[in-house]
């Protein structure tokens, strides 16, 4: 029976483990507990099992690293983000990161597989699938990823600071980590975040040398702008610049502008011919 | 259900609580740890005493035990009135006795902090596990008591574990070490300054040093207060007219001081502020007059709590602690009614016991 199951259903399962971990987790809340990590990690964890085999018969129908629409680049974010989680929620025990993960994939790979036409049509592979240009793309995404968790981090920072500015300390708020952890998890994510978009725009930028005509100039202003973006807010973070609620802020406003713009980027390439299909 | 057994024994508690005794008549009954084993030795004499064991706090004196016969508490009383120089009629004023299934009852309240001055407090949880240690070092328990106590641990564990009656801080020091541990997460690493050398300065910075704060300083406007104030804590001093310009290399500031007017400007702390970068700073204001400028809250990164705040807080998580009780109750309710079960099956290896413990004082 698992056999017949195609990439979507397997996106489909995902989905629901991403979500019932996001309700579960609300469901606690609500009752004025704390959700179970144990459970959180668990339903992550099948989440991003599903999610991986889903993705693995996409890239294998597909003969490369499935990020050919907005679908794809959708789910690839998500499953980037979980990837991350699964790393860091262990490491600094914030049990409410579960949670926000949770929702952040749910909504991700849920809403991705709900829009029909986000999947329709795949986009051509530039440079006919050159494995070099599969892992820029694939690190940029995963730079997105990094991002998301990012701004799932900066959010739990916003509510910290809220609730410590307002003394509203209980209820939900006590689960939350302290402010120093949260800030140092998201200055650690930025810095890794930089360092994989960087890297995937040095490696694009050797094939893009060769042919210039080969990316359109929307394309290059909005991956540039972007890049540029969460360069300059590192480098005014680690100098004390961009601290606390402002830092928390800039972080989720570039992963909205981030994400928005995965759209156009993807657009910009021909959609792909029958022929290209493997 | 009553029985009547062949052999029947009786579980007591006996003693005086901060609910009937006042402070003053408390710390004339409690016993230390050496009277303690006189007491045992005596109480060990004393017939128809199968089992025993003594706890003794700042809040309570009580004895639980298993009899032959409720009378011998009679005896307890007056062994223990007579070593402790309380008249006998004084302390039958202030007396708390129970009998079976509510002894039993008291008792998992006792170990679950429910019966508590502060309810939900946890030191009485060590106090009774060190109670019971001490019965069983001197072979005072047996087969009922050790089983109660037992499962009046595991109670206790159970109600800590699945209701909030121990959640929140309830004394201002430690609410004051709880936000501390919102901002900075581990305080082991955090610098503290302590401005003012009072009583309500002294007790929060050793309750943060109880929970793990390392290094203190501590700054007066008297100087021989501050060093020391500083000599008793094992902190450094710091003379108070440097306390803006190093105000920048704390991390949690507690303000303690009689001084009129404001030590602390908005203008000393924005300043410190730009040497911290992206490091939070704390203040707790505890001064009347109020010792930090309020606008200081609004920087960002700075966080601001005041007397009031603390207090705030306090109440409540008291009053939620509160609201926990009557959810305990019932969990310890239902866990007596089935240990009752346990225990009035319970006999005596020996077989002094063939019946069971009789259910007398319902």
């Amino acid at each position: 029976m698992l056999a017949q199951l195609n990439d979507r259903d397997w996106l489909w399962i995902a989905g629901e483990f991403y979500l019932v971990g996001f309700l579960l987790g609300t469901w606690s809340l609500m009752r004025g507990g704390r959700p179970s990590g144990v459970a959180m990690y668990g339903l992550i964890t099948a989440g991003y099992l599903m999610q991986l085999t889903g993705l693995y018969l996409r890239g294998m129908a597909v003969g490369g690293c499935p990020l050919g629409n907005t679908f794809e680049l959708f789910q690839f974010t998500a499953w980037s983000a979980t990837t991350l989680y699964l790393v860091i929620g262990v490491t600094f025990r914030t049990s409410l990161l579960g949670y926000f993960t949770a929702c952040l994939s749910a909504v991700l790979t849920l809403s991705s597989l709900a829009i029909p036409a986000w999947d329709a049509t795949r986009r051509a592979h530039i440079f006919g699938g050159n494995p070099w240009i599969e892992f820029h793309a694939a690190l940029a995404l995963f730079s997105y990823g990094v991002f998301a968790l990012l701004a799932l981090t900066a959010a739990m920072l916003l509510l910290r600071n809220y609730s410590l500015k307002h003394k509203r300390l209980g209820g939900w708020f006590s689960f939350l980590p302290s402010i120093l952890d949260l800030d140092l998890i998201s200055a650690r994510l930025l810095g890794t975040g930089v360092t994989l978009i960087t890297a995937s725009l040095i490696v694009g930028s050797f094939y893009w040398l060769q042919d210039t005509a080969s990316v359109n100039h929307a394309k290059l202003l909005i991956t540039i702008g972007i890049w540029l973006a969460y360069v300059i807010a590192l480098i005014m973070r680690l100098r004390g610049n961009l601290i606390s609620r402002r830092f928390a802020w800039t972080c989720i406003a570039l992963f909205a502008v981030a994400l928005v713009s995965l759209g156009p980027v993807n657009s910009s390439r021909p959609p792909e011919t029958t022929s290209q299909r493997k | 259900m009553n029985s009547v057994e062949q052999t029947s024994s009786v579980f007591f508690v006996l003693g005086a609580t901060h609910h009937e005794a006042p402070i003053t008549v408390r710390e004339k009954l409690a016993v230390n740890d050496e009277a303690v084993g006189a007491l045992h030795l005596e109480l060990a004499r004393l017939d128809g005493l199968r089992e025993f064991a003594v706890l003794s706090t700042c809040n309570r004196t009580e004895f639980y035990g298993v009899a032959a016969n409720p009378e011998i508490s009679a005896g307890i009383q007056r062994i223990f009135c007579d070593r402790q120089g309380f008249p006998e009629t004084e302390f039958e004023a202030y007396r708390m006795q129970l009998q079976g299934r509510p002894a039993v009852q008291h008792l998992l309240e006792v170990a679950s902090g429910l019966d508590s001055q502060l309810v939900g407090e946890t030191e009485i949880f060590g106090q009774l596990k060190e109670a019971y240690a001490l019965a069983q070092n001197r072979q005072s328990t047996g087969p009922i008591l050790n089983r109660l106590f037992q499962k009046a641990f595991q109670a206790a564990k159970h109600v800590r574990t699945h209701t909030a009656i121990t959640t929140g801080r309830v004394s201002v020091a430690n609410v004051a070490v709880d936000l501390a541990q919102s901002i900075f997460g581990d305080i082991g690493e955090t610098r503290i300054l302590l401005l003012g050398a009072g009583e309500i300065g002294e007790k929060t910075a050793r309750a943060f040093q109880s929970r793990g704060a390392g290094s203190l300083t501590v700054s007066s406007r008297n100087i021989e207060h501050a060093m020391a104030l500083a000599k008793s804590l094992d902190a450094t001093a710091l003379p108070f007219e440097n306390r803006e310009p190093h105000l920048g290399e704390f991390d949690i500031v507690v303000c303690s001081t009689a001084a009129p007017g404001m030590v602390l400007s908005l203008e000393s702390v924005r300043t410190a502020m730009k040497r911290r970068t992206a490091r939070p700073l704390f203040f707790i204001d505890l001064a009347l007059p109020r010792d930090v400028e309020p606008a200081v809250a609004e920087l960002p990164n700075v966080y601001l709590y005041n007397l009031d705040d603390l207090a705030k807080i306090a109440d409540e998580n008291r009053a939620a602690r509160e609201a926990e009780i009557e959810k305990c109750r019932q969990i310890l309710t239902h866990r007596t009614e089935a240990l009752w079960r346990q225990i009035s099956g319970s006999a005596y290896p020996d077989g002094s016991l063939s019946g069971s413990v009789r259910l007398s004082g319902q």
